[in-house]
């Protein structure tokens, strides 16, 4: 991966909430065409670097730079206009809006411009998102607000995907169905990823670099291979160990 | 019966007028989950700034055509207000947004106390009467019928529908309802919140003037006090009807000013306000959540 300049840079971040500092200097990149995972434990500060990546809040200081711009300080919906996309933390589904409604929402920075195209993908994908077009959001089952936070992320013609969690609390069947979506928009569509996740053997095996943070700070890093076998990520995330 | 349907009738016209008032305090309330309390006084800009349209337009020319002025009044007043309003959210409740809850209900209090004495001081404490601009009454078995209530139902009718359109067909309007649900989430997504609830006064402002338009044309006369009573039945309304519900909104609007015609017709005129507001205190007692609204607690 050397000599390629990195998409999302994160550099020394650090995140507040009000006096309590969330980020203690993180230091991350992905690179184009990439799956990278971060794992961690409850409260070590992942959703936290997702949010701040979208600037939601904003970075107390370090830099966030995105395909060269940096965008530490910009709002939120002008992140979002640069295509970094995210399926947050609680999936974040409208919850009185219907599941096409929400699918819209995602297509709205194009002003619904390949909507119908792009809709086909993700009903390819997630089948099950079809039967329920007509739904409202909330009252979806677990799994399928999920496929539609991840659906609508999609929407959005993402140059870099945010996924927070997209394993929690779902069927093993469900997380495999999801994790098989990701890895085949990554190869097919050379889609670059950026996940959280707490099933930390599930989203090493799917990711081809990661990093390991505890308390607001980047721990570890290496090729999801190499974590997998590391004795002290095996012994913290992969063996029952603290969870 | 003619008396009873005459009332309905009447009643329906005045509950308009309130309708059109609160859909203005439920989409503010929706999206920011505040009362906008100056919203009453922006209506009674709204007839201001009508009445003052008609007067330049009675001066400058020596006949114009009823409908026309009637348009005029209505799109200029709808400008006016919706430049107050945008102006009102971007000054005084903007920087106070992520504050505590109370801080811009009462800057809104503020703001409405501002307003009418604003209008008091430029405008005059007294009445401001214009002649009548419609006049014809028709009978159909018994029961009479002006013009200037079918002019009001036919807008509210227009307006309704076009505003339906807007809320539920448009992406402006799916950006609206996003940012009622989870503004942050819209954030994520591309939405400008700031500006989309900008838009948000705007369009209540707008209905809003419309309906102080409607209410100079119905009753001739307009004062600087006008916003406070009809503001607060507005609001009223909106809270019998279930607050952050836009049809919720209008339905509250024709049941209050239904309760208060038939109020006045068949016990006192007197206490037909202290009708329409012990409504206020018998909803918040058993029905909290309003007749179209739902409840705070959500199943996430």
């Amino acid at each position: 991966m050397t000599g390629q300049t990195a998409l999302l840079a994160v550099e020394k971040v650090e995140t507040f909430y009000g006096n309590i500092r969330a980020l203690n200097g993180v230091d991350v990149s992905v690179n184009k065409g990439e799956i990278v995972a971060l794992i961690g434990a409850n409260g070590a500060g992942k959703s936290t670097l997702m949010m701040t990546i979208c600037g939601a809040p904003h970075a107390r200081s370090g830099r966030i730079v995105f395909e060269g711009t940096d965008i530490t300080t910009m709002p939120t919906h002008e992140i979002a206009r640069l295509r970094i996309a995210q399926s947050p933390e609680g999936r974040r589904i409208f919850p009185r809006m219907s599941v096409r409604e929400n699918l819209q929402m995602g297509a709205s920075l194009d002003n619904m411009q390949y909507f119908d195209q792009d809709v086909e993908k993700v009903f390819t994908l997630f089948p099950r998102l079809k039967e329920r077009i007509d739904q409202r959001g909330g009252t979806l089952s677990g799994g399928e607000q999920q496929m539609l936070s991840i659906g609508r992320a999609l929407m959005a013609r993402p140059k870099l995907l945010l996924l927070d969690e997209p394993s929690l609390g779902l069927a093993p069947l469900i997380v495999k169905q999801i994790f098989d979506a990701i890895r085949e928009l990554n190869r097919t569509e050379g889609l670059t990823v950026f996940l959280v996740e707490q099933n930390a053997f599930g989203a090493l095996k799917l990711a081809h670099r990661g990093y390991v943070m505890v308390n607001g700070a980047v721990t570890m890093s290496g090729s999801g291979r190499d974590l997998l076998a590391n004795p002290e990520v095996r012994a913290a995330y992969l063996e029952g160990g603290r969870h | 019966m003619q008396y009873f349907i005459q009332q309905l009738i009447n009643g329906l016209t005045l509950g308009s007028i309130y309708g059109l008032i609160a859909i203005g305090y439920t989409m503010v309330y929706g999206i920011i989950g505040m009362i906008n309390f100056a919203h009453g006084d922006i209506f009674m800009i709204g007839a201001f700034v009508a009445l003052i349209v008609f007067l330049i337009l009675s001066a400058m020319f020596y006949s114009v055509p009823v409908v026309v002025a009637l348009l005029i009044m209505m799109v200029v007043a709808m400008i006016m207000t919706s430049l107050y309003n945008w102006t009102i959210e971007k000054v005084a409740y903007r920087p106070l947004r992520g504050s505590f809850r109370l801080a811009p209900l009462i800057t809104a209090i503020g703001m409405s106390i501002a307003l009418s004495n604003f209008v008091q001081v430029t405008q005059g404490p007294r009445n401001k009467p214009i002649p009548p601009l419609i006049s014809d009454v028709y009978n159909v078995f018994g029961i009479s019928i002006s013009l200037k209530q079918i002019v009001i139902a036919v807008v509210t009718i227009v307006l309704l529908t076009v505003f339906w359109y807007l809320v539920n067909k448009t992406s402006l309007g799916r950006a609206q309802r996003a940012c009622e649900q989870d503004r942050k989430m819209a954030a994520l997504l591309g939405v400008d919140v700031d500006r989309t609830i900008s838009i948000t006064f705007i369009m209540g402002a707008s209905l809003a003037a419309v309906a102080g338009t409607l209410f100079l044309m119905y009753y001739g006369v307009v004062a600087f006090s006008d916003g406070f009573v009809p503001g607060v039945k507005a609001f009223t309304a909106a809270v019998l009807g279930g607050i952050g519900s836009i049809p919720g909104a209008v339905l509250g609007g024709l049941l209050i000013g239904l309760i208060e015609s038939l109020w006045s017709a068949y016990f006192s005129i007197d206490y037909k306000d202290v009708a329409a507001f012990s409504i206020l205190a018998i909803v918040l007692i058993f029905l909290p959540s309003g007749l179209l609204g739902r409840p705070e607690v959500e199943k996430v």
